[in-house]
């Protein structure tokens, strides 16, 4: 589980400066904290405030909860939910559980891997996209799933994937940033090369 | 055979109407149930039949790979794989003209035979459900109708009837074992709770369904959340705790939000709260959210998690029941467990321990999922065997393929092959298999499926979660891992299986938690079971279920290819290709090994070949026309 945090100056281009980041809230997050001074509690609330978990915020809970940041930290890594660089305006994720996997979702990571040349974990240049696996979505007999922010798919190919995430692409007008999809592509569109 | 819970339309009943019940469990939404049911309400209205129809949701039906569904309440009539146009003709025939649209019935994969009644349909009559007993049957969201199916009857009765150590002595008279895999007596857990010393308890519901393939326990919590407030109620009089925490998966959004419906619903009318049925007992219920790591289902991880911390177990004893949650005696129960208890109390435990085998006493539900017709949720009595799972309640492998092996139990658990389906289901003869019963997940392998692959996809997964307090855990499951990458890479060495029996053996006795004891459990079994794939692997650089990427490689059949095209068209990266109307080929150098030209071809030209010489002579043969 520990996974190494990666810090703000390796953040991606494009994303939120962090010096322009609005730390005010940060207090009263605090101060609406549980009795117990629940760190996790904590620490989701920051990450539905701004996103994520920013490194200046992280500083300002442990100056005003006298917890150090090593420890808070500590926790931010330790859990799946955390993270510590903004992700992308739209959120692609791929269930990989079991039932997924024997159903060929490495095949539609890999295919969005492909067309929005990202690796699976991280955001596009532009930060519009970010490509993330989750363990299982339960929804185990529509295998392999995918959802694009709130939408879900099920009963999916590798070239259906990258059909769903074209359209999307085309949609949201992003098509000069991703050559594969501006291409046209093999899918749906232009004949092969013969 | 007693099926509690199968009969639908209870507040549409209670107000003479008729009623139409969308599930609005996981799967279902995903396939667009929401779609089917604003659809229903609207085509409803445009037929004037408003006051007549109740339109509602339900959570998880149970055939889930027959989503979107609905049931209509006259006769239950059961309509599978709804799309929104079919909505409007059901309106219209069924519900204003009273004929049942025949051309949208179930059809039965083993007859052919259309089935219009949901209890006829093999799937469910094959079931008795206890903790699934209003699950699809109920809308989770509203507490009434709950209750108009007996809900909180067992809980009022508890409380204001029975003394704590007589409810303590039911639960354990009626042979109820902890749902959440590891199966130790229910009663005796709230036993050693109620007798630990301490003015404070805790009572801890844990929700944290981490295996991947297993979602009973979210069906239960978004389907009848009540169902599991009720257990606990009971429980926390049973124990003498006041205060009580469902800890829900961070995955789970649409559970923590019924769950916190139900909350709010059960303080208003006092069966949570300062005085619980006016008996004078106080019993408050949070809700924590998970923030996503594997590891919080054991126990004491999940403690530490509660409170704030890095969730990592720690050594027992001091076990909760001792020392739990801020120090304190606290008892933690699954999900599937509390839901039991309510109808334990309610009907006794002799009804409970009359139902299932020796050792295991009532039923046990399982989420079916994989290479399975019926995928889907399911309950069966204790002592079932798989096969009856399988195939009497699963109807057997899809598209007519071979049954290879059911993994369950997840992560900890093992793969169990055909030569032990008729095993039963109960904890000591599937521990006996090297698998585990676990929290129910059962994934169904056909002989697609490598099962060396199968292993390293468990590994790489507890390799993941492992919190990395203990050296077996951390560095063994590392070390399998890389071992098991090797192998699906066609670089095995010779002595890779005994090196992995070595660390499996090393790690199940020396890690500090169930994770890391548990976690070599799929290496075990497939090996022990199916030994040959691994040489396969290892000698010939060979997946003989065709599925590993490294080892495989798409031809086609110069014969059997019509040069349609359609190959190259759908070919992300120009590897197939060929002249209008003469065989093509697959570019070895390009292929991805996409599968989106075999799953194109019409002629069944894409071949999957595994092995050296297998590939080069496929390959040869493709060029040579």
């Amino acid at each position: 589980m520990p996974r190494r945090v990666v810090r703000s100056e390796q953040a991606p281009a494009g994303a939120a400066k962090q010096d322009d980041l609005d730390l005010s809230q940060v207090a009263t997050i605090v101060d609406e904290g549980d009795a117990h001074g629940n760190l996790i509690a904590l620490l989701q609330r920051t990450q539905s405030e701004f996103g994520y978990v920013p490194e200046p915020a992280v500083d300002e809970i442990a100056r005003l909860t006298g917890v150090p940041a090593s420890r808070i930290y500590g926790i931010i890594t330790f859990y799946a939910q955390f993270s510590t660089v903004p992700s992308g305006r739209h959120k692609l994720l791929v269930c990989h559980g079991t039932a997924c996997h024997v159903a060929g979702a490495t095949r539609i990571t890999e295919a969005l891997e492909q067309e929005l040349d990202v690796p699976d974990g991280a955001s596009t240049a532009d930060m519009e996209f970010s490509l993330g696996s989750v363990a299982c979505m339960g929804a185990c007999s529509q295998a392999p799933v995918m959802r694009v922010d709130e939408e879900t798919y099920g009963n999916l190919s590798a070239d259906h994937t990258r059909k769903v995430i074209r359209e999307f692409v085309k949609e949201l007008g992003l098509e000069a940033h991703y050559p594969g999809i501006a291409g046209g592509g093999s899918t749906g569109g232009g004949g092969g090369g013969v | 055979m007693p099926t509690e819970g199968v009969k639908v339309a209870v507040s549409a009943e209670r107000k003479g109407k008729r009623r139409v019940s969308v599930c609005a469990g996981t799967a279902c939404v995903f396939a667009g149930s929401m779609k089917v049911r604003d659809a229903f309400v609207a085509e409803v209205e445009a037929a004037g039949m408003r006051d007549a129809v109740e339109i509602a949701i339900i959570g998880c039906h149970g055939l889930c790979s027959q989503g979107p569904l609905a049931v209509v309440s006259d006769g239950d009539t059961y309509y599978p794989r709804l799309k929104v146009k079919d909505v409007k003709r059901i309106v219209e025939e069924h519900l204003a003209g009273g004929t049942v649209v025949e051309r949208l019935l179930y059809v039965d994969p083993g007859t052919g035979a259309r089935i219009a009644c949901a209890h006829d349909i093999p799937f469910y009559s094959q079931q008795l459900r206890i903790a699934l007993r209003d699950v699809g049957v109920i809308d989770p969201e509203n507490l009434d109708e709950y209750l108009a199916r007996g809900g909180y009857e067992a809980a009022r009765k508890a409380l204001t009837a029975m003394a704590p150590d007589a409810i303590v002595e039911e639960i354990l008279a009626s042979g109820l074992r902890g749902r959440g895999g590891a199966g130790f007596p229910t009663g005796t857990k709230w036993k050693f709770a109620r007798s630990s010393p301490g003015d404070v308890k805790y009572i801890i519901c844990n929700g944290d369904e981490g295996d991947p393939g297993a979602f009973m326990d979210a069906s239960i919590m978004d389907g009848d959340p009540h169902a599991v407030i009720e257990g606990m109620v009971i429980a926390s009089y049973a124990i003498g705790a006041h205060e009580g925490y469902i800890y829900v998966r961070a995955e789970y959004p649409l559970a923590v939000r019924r769950l916190r419906l139900a909350i709010a619903a059960a303080e208003e009318r006092g069966f949570l709260g300062e005085d619980v049925f006016g008996s004078g007992w106080a019993f408050k219920l949070k809700i924590k959210e998970g923030a996503g790591a594997f590891v919080c289902g054991e126990e004491t991880a999940l403690i530490a998690s509660i409170m704030g911390e890095r969730g990592m177990p720690r050594k027992r004893p001091p076990f909760p029941a001792v020392s739990g949650l801020w120090g304190k005696p606290t008892n933690i129960n699954n999900v599937e467990t509390f839901a039991s208890v309510a109808w334990i109390i309610a009907h006794g435990a002799a009804a409970y321990a009359a139902i299932g085998s020796g050792t295991c006493k009532g039923t046990k539900a399982f989420s079916l999922a994989g290479k399975v017709v019926n995928g889907g949720l399911a309950e069966v009595p204790m002592g079932s065997t798989l096969r009856h799972v399988i195939f009497d309640v699963g109807g057997g492998i899809k598209d007519g393929r071979e049954f290879k092996a059911v993994q369950l139990g997840g992560p900890s658990g093992g793969c169990v092959p055909a030569s032990l389906l008729d095993t039963p289901v109960d904890y000591e003869s599937l521990a006996a298999t090297g698998a585990i019963m676990g929290s129910g997940g059962m994934v169904v392998a056909d002989d697609t499926t490598c099962m060396v692959d199968l292993a390293r996809y468990f590994l790489q997964f507890t390799q993941n979660e492992s919190c990395g307090k203990c050296v077996p855990c951390r560095i063994g499951t590392k070390r399998m891992l890389e071992i098991l990458e090797r192998i699906t890479k066609g670089q095995g060495r010779e002595s890779d299986i005994a090196s992995l029996e070595l660390l499996a053996s090393t790690i199940k006795k020396t890690s500090l938690c169930g994770l890391g004891q548990t976690a070599p459990n799929p290496v075990l079994t497939t090996i022990m079971y199916f030994r040959d794939e691994y040489e396969a692997h290892i000698a010939e650089q060979r997946c003989p279920a065709l599925s590993c990427d490294a080892l495989i490689a798409y031809t086609i059949d110069a014969d059997a290819c019509t040069g349609c095209m359609l190959c190259a068209k759908k070919c992300p990266v120009d590897a197939a290709r060929g002249e209008k109307k003469q065989p093509h080929i697959i570019d070895q150098e390009l292929c991805i090994k996409c599968d989106a030209c075999r799953a194109a071809c019409k002629f069944d030209a894409v071949n999957i070949v595994s092995g050296p010489r297998e590939i080069a002579a496929a390959v040869t043969a493709q060029r040579g026309g």
